[in-house]
């Protein structure tokens, strides 16, 4: 798989026959063993259509995405649809988790996604950077997300639907102990097994990344960091570095440390539900899935030379030019607003009347950060969150508004900067403090 | 003939395990199998509820420290020999994909331990006893994320010094501590700043002012020494706690 993109129809060839061989078996299992034959002709005939792809894979003309839907998806890629576009896409998951986690309908996303992937896979720029050594684990990373969200999903889907009829959830249902040994024994080393098979594969078939040796005048455009940190790359766009790299990241594990102290919902301890934990859910699957790895997936495939937006058929261009005209909220209000110049201290002014005039300059963002972080909190203890408030007292209450005020202020800043072109709320680079 | 030898019976010191009654004294007398109880609810171990993720972490954890010593036989963490010990491991060294085992096998941890995260949260696996192992198992997350990031710098190539770079830039940003944070003004003596390019969070990171050769050294016995014993530890204690709090998870 690694190399140029002249070997690529090869790889295409055997991934098509890998998944017409899914769909074979699947075909049969619906025949076999649950006696629908005409879904099992319906998987038949999928299976026909992918041996069709390999076979022209394997001649060296993958079928692909016509070259007009590719420049549409690049025109149409940007924060804006990438960003609402995600996170519409989950919010229609989770409304419609109940049909989305039928077996059935599951398995056609599944082909539907592989198929999108091979097609996708034929145009060189899109290639470039998912076969990328490094990249390799985020696409497995994507679907394998996508498996577990299904699995976990389902259960419980199912364990919802069996509470509300007042029964136990499936998990409680077996109540039978087993030994160790074997049974535990014996999946562990099954798994073992496996794993080293699979590990040894992917090391003999993909070769790990090594490029020019290191050199300190010549940098990389664009320059990355590792995949797992790309999120909060992601972030400088929108915080400067004391943010995004320092404070935001020990709040990501603060906060994540907190759940079990703030979580006071003794329900959903030990299966799989989510009517039980709604609020958790949701707050964690935010979290987890829109601000942590949709944040990854848009560094590694979408950001480019000078972190500028690519599409994911687009050529990364360095001369790429976007226009960027970023405003702090202080020259809104200064220059924009009151049609005068930002008050600056006079020359040769002492310490304090340097402090006083940066207050007056910054005002009105400090007022809006004091009104978010300090009177939003009491201000949710009494309206929308008052049961919260009573049922965790006033410390944990006060610690997960902040928490949670702090995961918000990312999308309200993204949406802040591509609608207003907002800077910093408020700026101070006399003392590095901008937010 | 050689189970009932002498060195045999002295290592095992019961038969095979294929009664009752041998099952259960296996779990006992064997040190690696104590880990274990003798007993699990079955629905515990079902794979379509704990997906194995915490094991598998384990198991990669332990292929990072096999491969890791046989790297470390190949290479010296000097700007003289780095970046070729590791194009002679490609090019030279026979059995040549333990570099390939070691770094597939560290993304995959990254991504098994998030996975494993994942699921404990999805079936509330850390609400009470679990709270502390949880919190555990965040440090954990922490140091695995570590390991792979000062791991990254070792090949000492373009893709690995400017990702340490970009990675360790932000903590010249660090309030108070980082010459370019907020506050950094706050540690003065009489006029004098305390908090230079060569004195911040980031020079302690890199044991220099930029990432050079006393980063390489620095990184290397981290990756290598450090974490990986911070690690060990609190796996034995996330263990034991899994153990101490309940067993493994189900609902209560």
């Amino acid at each position: 798989m690694h190399g140029s993109s002249t070997d690529i129809s090869g790889f295409l060839g055997g991934y098509y026959l890998f998944l017409a061989a899914m769909n074979a078996v699947m075909a049969f299992h619906v025949w076999h063993n649950r006696h629908r034959v005409g879904e099992a002709i319906f998987w038949i005939v999928v299976f026909f259509g992918l041996m069709a792809a390999a076979a022209s894979s394997l001649g060296h003309s993958p079928p692909g995405l016509p070259e007009g839907l590719r420049n549409a998806v690049n025109y149409a890629t940007g924060p804006v649809i990438y960003s609402v576009g995600t996170t519409a896409l989950l919010v229609l998951a989770f409304v419609l988790r109940k049909f989305l986690v039928q077996p059935r309908v599951a398995w056609i996303l599944l082909n539907v996604s592989l198929v999108l992937m091979g097609l996708s896979m034929v145009d060189p720029n899109f290639a470039a950077i998912v076969t990328k050594p490094d990249n390799v684990p985020i696409v497995g990373l994507v679907f394998l997300l996508g498996f577990f969200t299904w699995l976990a999903t389902a259960q419980a889907v199912k364990n919802d639907e069996r509470l509300k009829q007042g029964l136990e959830p499936l998990e409680k249902l077996d109540n039978e102990k087993v030994l160790v040994w074997p049974d535990l024994v014996y999946t562990e080393l099954i798994c073992m097994v496996a794993l080293t098979a699979f590990l040894l594969i992917w090391a003999i078939s993909l070769q790990a990344p090594l490029e020019e040796p290191a050199s300190r005048v010549k940098t990389p455009n664009p320059s990355k960091a590792p995949w797992y940190f790309l999120g909060l790359q992601e972030m400088l766009v929108y915080y400067d570095p004391w943010m995004a790299g320092v404070v935001l990241p020990s709040l990501v594990l603060v906060g994540l440390a907190a759940i079990p102290f703030l979580d006071f919902n003794k329900k959903g301890n030990g299966y799989y539900t989510i009517d039980e934990r709604k609020f958790s859910y949701l707050i964690f699957q935010f979290g987890f899935l829109e601000m942590w790895v949709t944040l990854i997936i848009l560094g590694t495939f979408f950001r480019g030379p000078n972190w500028n937006i690519f599409g994911p058929f687009e050529f990364w261009d360095p001369h790429k030019v976007l226009a960027l005209n970023n405003v702090d909220l202080s020259q809104y209000f200064w220059i924009y607003g009151m049609g005068e110049a930002l008050p600056k201290a006079p020359p040769g002014s002492s310490l304090v009347w340097e402090i006083l005039y940066i207050l007056k300059r910054e005002w009105l963002g400090i007022a809006l950060l004091i009104g978010y972080f300090v009177a939003l909190p009491p201000l949710m203890a009494v309206t929308v969150f008052r049961s919260f408030f009573v049922k965790m007292g006033f410390v944990r209450f006060m610690l997960m508004a902040n928490l949670l005020l702090f995961m918000a202020a990312l999308p309200l800043k993204m949406v802040l900067r591509w609608v207003w072109n907002l800077k910093y709320i408020v700026s101070i680079p006399e003392y590095f403090l901008n937010f | 003939m050689i189970r009932e030898s002498q060195v045999w019976k002295s290592i095992f010191r019961h038969p095979m395990p294929q009664d009752r009654r041998n099952r259960i004294v296996v779990m006992l007398t064997n040190f690696f199998l104590h880990l274990h109880p003798v007993s699990v609810k079955k629905q515990g171990i079902a794979l379509s509820y704990t997906w194995c993720m915490g094991g598998v972490t384990f198991f990669l954890f332990l292929v990072e420290t096999v491969t890791g010593v046989l790297l470390m036989f190949y290479y010296r963490p000097t700007l003289e020999w780095a970046y070729n010990d590791i194009l002679s491991l490609r090019d030279v060294t026979s059995l040549g994909i333990l570099r390939e085992l070691h770094r597939w096998g560290a993304h995959a941890m990254v991504i098994t331990v998030w996975l494993h995260m994942y699921r404990v949260f999805l079936t509330g696996s850390y609400k009470p006893p679990r709270e502390f192992n949880w919190v555990v198992g965040v440090i954990l997350l922490l140091l695995t994320l570590l390991l792979s990031f000062t791991g990254y710098l070792l090949p000492w190539d373009q893709l690995a010094i400017w990702a340490i770079t970009v990675g360790s830039n932000m903590a010249r940003a660090t309030p108070v501590l980082g010459h370019e944070g907020p506050g950094q003004q706050l540690l003065n003596l009489q006029g004098i700043d305390m908090i230079t390019n060569a004195s911040d969070a980031r020079f302690a990171l890199l044991g220099e002012r930029f990432v050079g050769e006393g980063t390489l050294n620095r990184f290397y016995i981290l990756h290598c020494i450090a974490i990986p014993l911070a690690v060990s530890l609190l796996l034995a204690i996330h263990f034991w706690r899994v153990r101490k709090d309940g067993g493994i998870s189900g609902p209560l």
